[in-house]
């Protein structure tokens, strides 16, 4: 319930930021709305001895048309994507997923960076980034990189980011108004997915079927050969390794990824 | 380390540890007891309050990171001695029994219908999933934030027709 | 004699509003955990050091670290309680073999059991502190399902030589179902649940005046004292329970449980008061579960569809140390016939111990696991006949009764009409229309099928125990400002005393209920009472509450007599005064209120029952399945609860409503989960699936009301129905949305896996 002990220190820029984990090395953690942090440190999953408090950082939280991307700021809250009429417009997977994750307090406070940051294969915004071929630009001590989604998630809980690195900005092709689904499958409102698919512009991607979101790339090689909805989707499950708990056994996700894609797929095209 | 907080409209400034949870800054510095804590994972929302108007679970926030916010308890929903609608709308309608998850369920209630004046039955379930009850089983609570939404809406227009 | 003259409508079956919430609502009730109280100023706290291993032995403990750590005031183990006596178990029907230590001796039997305290200042220092409290375990075998407990291969207590605590062998038959064309057979699971009250244990304690002052949240604070002082080896008189606010309880917060008597201990040891609160994550593992029943039931008839014979046994879990959940299988087996008519029935149960957290009592108790059993059973009889299953049930139905009737498992019922419940609900439900929409569906071949599950119930509610007929008190207070007391005995954690007892002496008095303070749960103002549970308080708690008031009122009268100078007789009780006028002249008239300036107006009244009363309703689910993924969705849960005369129906509709979601639950989503090893997996509210408003229907209830003759309201219990009603007709509804597919069981919870598998094993077979 109680974190152990740790040293606070509110970064004003993101320069700080950077220099703060550089300064403090694996000690160090970022903290946004905290909603993905927070809760393991309580249960001390989590002990940081450094928190850099990030969630005042002045212009990270946006959502901008930019040539033919949607620029999103990292620190921008699940709530703001919901309601923004930009991303709903120009990329709505997004807009939509967002209002999936958890409830209405988490999604006052959590943050698309910090949730993409944190890399739970089970989350929605990781899922549905990778089905958005997005571009994650990371800044650091050297300046700014850009990393593509899907090289971004490598394993539970790790990304391509370096420790001294912070995730500013994502960047997502505009999609237009259709084309596009989000499903999660779920025990019990408010569990993460048992298996959720975020498909947009013939993309998609799992949710909880390994140990990072993944694409389902035969799937999306049939469509784009011109197979049947059907045929492609029975392919979802393809290079999965899905894990067994004790919501799901391997043979049963195996089972929702193929119907769940195959549903996500009739609704983006319906 | 410092910080402040504009805690029902009444501004403060306290020292405390950094890992200080908000609910506990409420609770055990401000003396504000109305807010209960329900969990340990940040699921069942006994802890709601608003934050800069957004309903936030404060178990899941450092009080040091509302710094210079504005926080907003059940304590401080009434206002001039009147219950807040939602309250009033709890109370007919027999929304609470052991009273326990009630501070967070009206504060997710008022924040729900600050965001969706007009929410619908399924609106009001799926807008209340942060928040677990054990003892109404939502009949009631459901009844209650849809009567407040009522009177809110009565109050907005100046309307006294009914429409329940 | 009471005679009321001037018109006026009862109070009574009108749905007051409850005076409690505004408090409620605007600063927040003071649970255990809100205290400020002078006499607990600059307590210590307590951090409980838990065993992370089903089953083990103690090789060592090593508190030095955490004795030193800062902020620590003292960290003890079993060795340090000298001055406690050896633990007795909670009922005396158990072997003393199987008492549960305050803190583990030298054996650990579940995750969760304290092993060590850690007594700090500051809430925030007690994790940290605990964690260096170095336990040195010896692993052992850790038994987890209760058939291996029963085998005895490994034993939780040697000395005891086998792990059954408690057990009832059937008076068996081997000819039971000679005459019986249909056979049918289910090992059935009820499985093990969490109570999970949204106000976790805590406890508040100081040594004051040679005595244990101690506040926690109970539901009976008479037997927490009893417990507490006979777990610490004081005296009655030397501890005193102060009953805050309580935060749900549904059976788990009955007696005390040993973290709250350590607190207790603590206080007195040190000299400085001291408090608790656990985590949710404690709560988990520390609570006691509920359920947690292997049932196999055998029942025959004939293809008419009468149900003849009936064979139940019942495995009860107990987990390691026996609570009440060992002895409520004879709850079950009392209440085994159900609503039926039976030729013959045969009952046993077992009652073992495993190496997981300790069962005790859950909203329902016993009860919900009978008509759980029953009701799949009739299912399962009236699919191998194929005969409608609400025909089946009609057929075999115990016939209205007014006068108590005795039952095959030993029960005697009070009153009842079983038929008028089913076919009251059925008609509610418009049941023809939900089994043709189902036919359309089938013959679609749609992908998501619709099921329809029943459940006819009864059950037994205010019992009384050995130390006799089930009985309450209350006294009744005039004030001379017009203000009135009433102290009870029950000990309301939701279900509105405040207003309910208020409203029955307002009936009697005339006394506005803004007027009326409830008082209970401190056993210096009320050293009796039977406290809330087993849905007993109004029945008897409300009863008395009344019977003082009545009796108040002769006080008053004869006080009357003498002050107006007129018999007793001529005098009648006008109730817009709140007093007493003489007959013919309402002028000549006096108030109960001045009646108590020269002398206290107040009475104490017992009410006795001739017995336990039997509430009894129907229900129907209505279930919408995805036979694809197996998900299955309540739409509707239309429930009939017949509990007598109802006095406040706001708050009997919330109390069915409770129960109804609760039963939902457990056909649904939750089970407490654990590992082969006794690791449970399902120890906080992200992994226990505490239904949400999202899974749940508005219900649609239907009320009628059938009174008993045991108390002058006509009342029965209402508080568990929900559960005892809903959980079979949930888990009917969603097998009976794939029985098409040739499913004819899915133990709950009714997991999409679970469901899906079983479409799938229908398949194959």
């Amino acid at each position: 319930m109680i974190p152990a002990a740790f040293d606070y220190v509110r970064a004003s820029s993101v320069d700080e930021a950077i220099a703060l984990l550089g300064a403090h090395g694996d000690d160090a953690k970022l903290v946004a709305g905290g909603h993905s942090l927070l809760p393991m440190m309580k249960l001390r999953l989590a002990v940081p001895s450094v928190l850099v408090d990030i969630g005042r950082l002045p212009e990270s939280s946006y959502v901008r048309v930019d040539g033919d991307e949607v620029a999103i700021g990292a620190l921008t809250r699940h709530c703001d994507l919901v309601g923004s009429e930009v991303l709903r417009a120009e990329a709505p997977l997004l807009a939509d997923t967002a209002g999936h994750v958890g409830d209405p307090q988490i999604r006052h406070r959590g943050t698309i960076g910090g949730s993409v940051s944190h890399a739970d294969p089970a989350a929605d915004l990781p899922t549905a980034v990778l089905a958005s071929d997005a571009t994650l630009v990371l800044q650091g001590p050297g300046g700014r990189r850009t990393v593509a989604a899907t090289e971004f998630f490598l394993g539970y809980f790790e990304t391509a980011m370096n420790p001294d690195e912070m995730l500013v900005e994502i960047r997502v092709p505009r999609t237009g108004p259709h084309g596009w689904h989000y499903q999660k499958f779920v025990r019990r409102a408010n569990d993460w997915a048992i298996v959720a698919v975020a498909t947009v512009a013939g993309r998609v991607a799992l949710a909880n079927m390994g140990s990072r979101p993944l694409r389902a790339t035969r799937t999306e090689e049939q469509l784009a050969a011109g197979a049947s909805i059907e045929a492609a989707a029975a392919l979802a499950a393809e290079g999965t390794e899905p894990v067994q708990d004790m919501h799901a056994d391997q043979n049963y996700r195996r089972h929702l990824a193929r119907v769940l894609t195959r549903r996500s797929l009739e609704a983006a095209a319906g | 380390m410092q910080v402040s907080i504009s805690v029902n409209g009444v501004a403060r400034t306290d020292d405390v540890e950094p890992r200080l949870l908000l609910v506990h800054y409420l609770r055990d510095v401000c003396g504000l007891k109305a807010t209960n804590i329900g969990c340990d994972t940040s699921s069942c929302g006994a802890c709601t309050v608003h934050l800069d108007g957004d309903s936030v679970k404060s178990c899941t926030v450092l009080a040091l990171q509302a710094d210079g916010t504005s926080v907003t308890t059940v304590e401080g929903l009434a206002t001039g001695g009147e219950m807040h609608p939602v309250q009033a709308a709890f109370q007919a309608e027999h929304g609470l029994q052991c009273g326990f998850c009630t501070p967070g369920m009206v504060m997710a209630a008022a924040s729900l219908l600050a965001e969706n004046p007009h929410p619908s039955e399924q609106q009001v379930r799926e807008g209340l999933e942060g928040n677990i009850c054990r003892c109404t089983g939502y009949h009631n609570i459901v009844r209650s934030v849809l009567t407040a939404a009522d009177s809110m809406a009565q109050s907005a227009t100046g309307s006294t027709a009914g429409s329940r | 004699m009471t005679t009321v003259e001037a018109p006026r409508g009862s109070i009574l079956g009108t749905r007051v509003n409850r005076v409690e919430d505004p408090e409620f609502l605007t600063t927040g009730a003071v649970y255990t955990e809100d205290l400020v109280d002078d006499r607990l100023a600059d307590a210590v706290r307590i951090t409980v050091v838990r065993s992370p291993i089903a089953h083990a032995r103690i090789a060592s403990i090593d508190t030095s670290a955490a004795a030193a750590a800062p902020g620590c005031v003292a960290v003890y183990t079993a060795a340090d309680l000298t001055d406690v006596p050896a633990q007795k178990t909670m009922l005396p029907m158990y072997p003393p073999e199987v008492a549960q230590p305050l803190l583990a001796v030298d054996t650990v039997r579940f995750v969760g059991e304290p092993v060590a305290i850690v007594v700090h200042e500051g809430r925030y220092t007690g994790e940290d502190i605990a964690e260096l409290v170095a336990v040195d375990y010896e692993p052992l075998h850790a038994v987890v399902d209760p058939r291996e407990a029963l085998a005895g291969a490994t034993l939780l207590f040697p000395d005891l030589g086998h792990n059954i605590v408690i057990k009832q062998d059937p008076d068996e038959h081997d000819d039971l179902f000679d005459d019986c064309e249909v056979v049918v057979t289910q090992e059935i699971i009820n499985q093990r649940v969490a109570v999970a009250p949204l106000e976790v244990r805590s406890a508040a304690a100081v040594w004051l005046d040679e005595r244990l002052i101690t506040w926690l949240p109970n539901q009976a604070a008479q037997g927490s004292q009893d417990a507490i002082a006979g777990m610490l080896g004081l005296s009655i008189e030397q501890v005193r329970v102060i009953t805050p606010a309580v935060g749900g309880g549904f059976g788990a917060k009955v007696g005390s449980d040993p973290e709250q008597v350590l607190v207790g201990w603590v206080a007195k040891t040190l000299g400085r008061p001291a408090t608790w609160v656990e985590t949710r994550s404690e709560n988990m593992v520390g609570m006691t579960h509920g359920r947690a029943q292997i049932q196999t039931a055998t029942l025959g008839g004939d293809r008419d569809g009468n149900v003849k014979a009936y064979r139940l046994r019942v495995l009860q879990d107990s987990g390691a140390y026996p609570r009440f959940g060992a002895v409520l299988p004879t709850l079950t087996l009392l209440m085994a016939p159900a609503v039926y008519d039976l030729d013959r029935l045969e009952t046993s149960f077992t009652s073992v111990v495993t190496n997981t957290t300790p069962l005790g009592a859950y909203r329902g108790a016993g009860r919900p696991e009978a008509t759980a059993v029953i009701e799949r059973m009739m299912d399962i009889f009236a699919t191998e006949i194929g005969m409608d299953p609400a025909d089946v049930r009609r057929r075999n139905l115990l016939p209205a009764f007014t006068e108590p009737l005795s039952t095959k498992g030993g029960a005697l019922y009070d009153s009842g009409d079983y038929a008028m419940a089913l076919d009251t609900i059925l008609a509610a439900a418009d049941y023809p229309s939900l089994r043709r929409e189902q036919a359309a569906r089938r013959e679609r071949g749609d992908r998501n099928q619709l099921g329809i599950g029943l459940s006819v119930y009864v059950e037994i509610t205010g019992g009384g125990d050995e130390s006799g007929p089930p009985s309450e008190n209350a006294t009744v207070e005039i004030h001379p400002d017009g203000t009135a007391t009433i102290l009870t005995g029950t000990s309301p954690h939701g279900q509105g005393h405040s207003t309910v007892w208020a409203m029955l002496a307002s009936e009697e008095l005339g006394i506005p209920i803004d007027k009326i303070t409830v008082k209970w749960g401190d056993t210096d103002l009320v050293p009796e009472g039977g406290g809330t549970m087993g849905s007993r308080s109004l029945q008897q708690g409300g009863a008395a509450v009344k019977q003082a008031a009545i009796e108040l009122v002769e006080v008053a009268r004869n006080r009357a007599s003498d002050e107006l100078e007129v018999a007793p007789e001529d005098l009648v009780v006008d109730l817009d005064i709140a007093g007493l006028a003489v007959r013919g002249d309402p002028s000549a008239r006096v108030t109960f209120a001045s009646l108590a300036e020269k002398e206290p107006l107040k009475v104490r009244a017992v009410f006795s029952a001739p017995g336990a009363t039997y509430p009894f309703g129907a229900h129907v689910a209505v279930a919408e399945v995805d036979i694809e993924t197996g998900k299955a969705v309540l739409t509707r849960l239309i429930a009939l609860d017949d509990a007598g005369t109802l006095i406040n129906p706001l708050i009997a509709e919330g109390q069915r409503h409770g129960g109804l979601a609760q039963g939902a639950a457990q056909a649904l989503v939750e089970e407490v989960r654990y590992d082969e090893d006794g690791n449970p997996t399902t120890t906080t509210f992200a992994d226990y699936p505490i239904i949400t408003a999202t899974e749940l229907p508005s219900f649609e209830l239907v009320t009628t009301e059938t009174p008993t003759s045991y108390n002058p309201l006509g009342a029965k219990g209402i508080g568990e129905a929900g559960t005892i009603g809903a959980t079979p007709a949930v888990q009917n509804a969603v097998i009976d949305a794939v029985s098409h597919l040739g499913v004819t069981h899915i133990d709950m919870p009714t997991t999409s896996m679970r469901v899906w598998s079983a479409i799938n094993d229908a398949k194959g077979a």
